[in-house]
């Protein structure tokens, strides 16, 4: 199981990282593993996202998982990548299986996250 | 209700399996690889299946070949010592009890009755009630019958250097007896997933050593046999057009909707054959068809089908990503007019309109045809 130190977590598994002055989204490995196989990725659709917002749907064989974000902000980017290898999200949860890029309306969201010590205690707690 | 365990449980959780409920059992959905590549391997080497949650009914006695042959769809009077039959058992209403494999007995006297293990406790109380006053006999020999499926384009040759060749030598929709690893085994070349292969009835103290002694001997001779988990069985079943009880198939809909009537015999009499003729003379409230997305995005079971318009037509009855013709698919219950290959609908997904379409069935020809 990897826990990327440089990202940050929310409680719903969801990974974020900083680039430059956007945020970029994925699923945790812990999240991926746990859904299994992935076989299609709603990519975000549209422009703006409030805090605590679904924003994209990742699909596995069995289930249908609602990702949340927990910044507000402008979608700049999404992975196209993954409308034809959703399975990216697998194989690569941290770096080509990321999601999408957001410019948050507030950066310092992004500090009250949890940092990859945290979200690794969170989860341990789960299994 | 404590969920029961078959005797492979402890051999899933030492082999990577993930465990879920199904149908009162503890059963595994997947091992390590992973439903679609659990899946792939079965299309193109060899598979194994725990489905000792399958259960399996004996009917026999002097009156047993009439009173079988009423209780269910197919013609079991054409039917050959030691060959078997897909089949379904109505209600008068012609609604779907259990879709069900007859196996004749090899000495030809008596049946034994393949159903579904969401059913079992159901169909046993309906073929007992049925029996009523009539010289038939019915036992329940789930418990200690073993059933485990051996899947794939490689599976007979497997079954063939353990057997001698005389797996190979079995028809389709045959059995035989044989002995594997010293135990006494009933061998059917039967199957759900469109692949050739056997379904292995044997002892159930003796679960492990066939199961292991098949992924051992297919090691020694090159042919690897990976354990397949009920979410691959399910894609597996779903791509060569077999339907699932509990989904294609329910007490409120007929074989005629279903797209069954070929597994119902019309020159017999049996029980729901009234109901159906008359639906099917009348017109049917709902066809079956399978659809694929021309939009993105997966349909997932009791998904509202709509019209181009808007107006709701239908649910889904499976909907999944299938592995083997990679499509975004699944079969739905409609309004008749909207049954034919090629019509436009919609599946809702969440909160979106997605389109879709009608397509030819099935989606993979199964190997054997």
């Amino acid at each position: 199981m990897k826990f990327d130190k440089d990202a940050r977590y929310s409680e719903t598994h969801e990974w974020v990282r900083k680039e430059g002055d956007l945020l970029v989204f994925g699923i945790s490995d812990y999240a991926q593993s746990k859904i299994g196989e992935v076989v299609f990725v709603e990519l975000p659709e549209e422009d703006e996202f409030e805090k605590g917002a679904s924003f994209s749907v990742v699909e596995s064989v069995k289930s249908a998982n609602d990702l949340y974000i927990p910044v507000s902000g402008e979608v700049v980017e999404v992975n196209e990548a993954l409308e034809d290898d959703p399975d990216l999200v697998n194989s690569d949860a941290f770096g080509d299986g990321w999601i999408c890029k957001i410019k948050p309306s507030d950066m310092s969201d992004f500090d009250g996250l949890l940092s990859a010590a945290d979200y690794e205690k969170m989860v341990s707690e789960l299994d | 209700m404590d969920l029961k365990r078959t005797r492979l449980y402890d051999w899933h959780q030492k082999n990577g399996a993930t465990i879920v409920p199904f149908a009162g059992w503890e059963l595994p959905i997947q091992y390590a690889p992973g439903p679609i590549s659990e899946h792939k391997a079965v299309r193109e080497t060899a598979g194994l299946f725990d489905i000792d949650h399958m259960g399996q009914i004996l009917v026999e006695g002097e009156e047993a070949d009439d009173f079988l042959n009423y209780l269910v769809t197919a013609d079991l009077s054409k039917l050959e010592p030691w060959n078997s039959t897909y089949s379904l058992m109505c209600l008068p209403s012609g609604g779907v009890i259990d879709d069900l494999f007859v196996y004749r007995k090899g000495d030809g006297k008596g049946w034994m009755v393949v159903v579904n293990a969401s059913n079992l406790v159901k169909d046993y109380k309906w073929i007992v009630k049925q029996s009523e006053g009539k010289k038939v006999t019915v036992t329940d020999i789930s418990v200690e019958t073993y059933m485990i499926a051996f899947q794939g384009p490689k599976a007979i040759e497997v079954m063939d250097s353990l057997t001698d060749g005389r797996t190979g030598k079995i028809r389709r929709f045959s059995s035989g007896e044989d002995t594997l690893f010293g135990v006494k085994v009933l061998v059917g070349r039967t199957g759900y997933t469109g692949e050739d292969g056997v379904e292995l009835f044997y002892p159930a103290d003796r679960a492990e050593t066939v199961w292991q002694g098949i992924i051992d001997h297919g090691k020694k001779i090159g042919i690897e046999v990976l354990p397949i988990g009920l979410a691959a069985r399910d894609s597996l079943r779903f791509e060569p057009g077999f339907p699932l009880y509990g989904h294609e198939l329910n007490e409120e809909k007929t074989p005629a909707e279903g797209l069954l009537k070929w597994a119902c015999a019309f020159d017999k009499d049996f029980i729901g054959k009234e109901a159906i003729e008359k639906q099917m003379a009348e017109g049917l409230p709902s066809r079956l068809v399978s659809f694929e997305l021309t939009d993105k995005g997966v349909p997932r079971e009791e998904y509202t089908v709509l019209s181009p318009e808007g107006e709701e037509i239908g649910y889904v009855a499976t909907g999944l990503y299938a592995p083997w013709v990679d499509k975004y698919c699944g079969n739905a219950y409609v309004k008749p007019e909207y049954a034919k290959v090629g019509t436009e609908i919609l599946i809702q997904i969440r909160s979106k309109s997605k389109k879709a379409v009608v397509i030819k069935r099935p989606l993979y020809v199964p190997s054997y045809r």
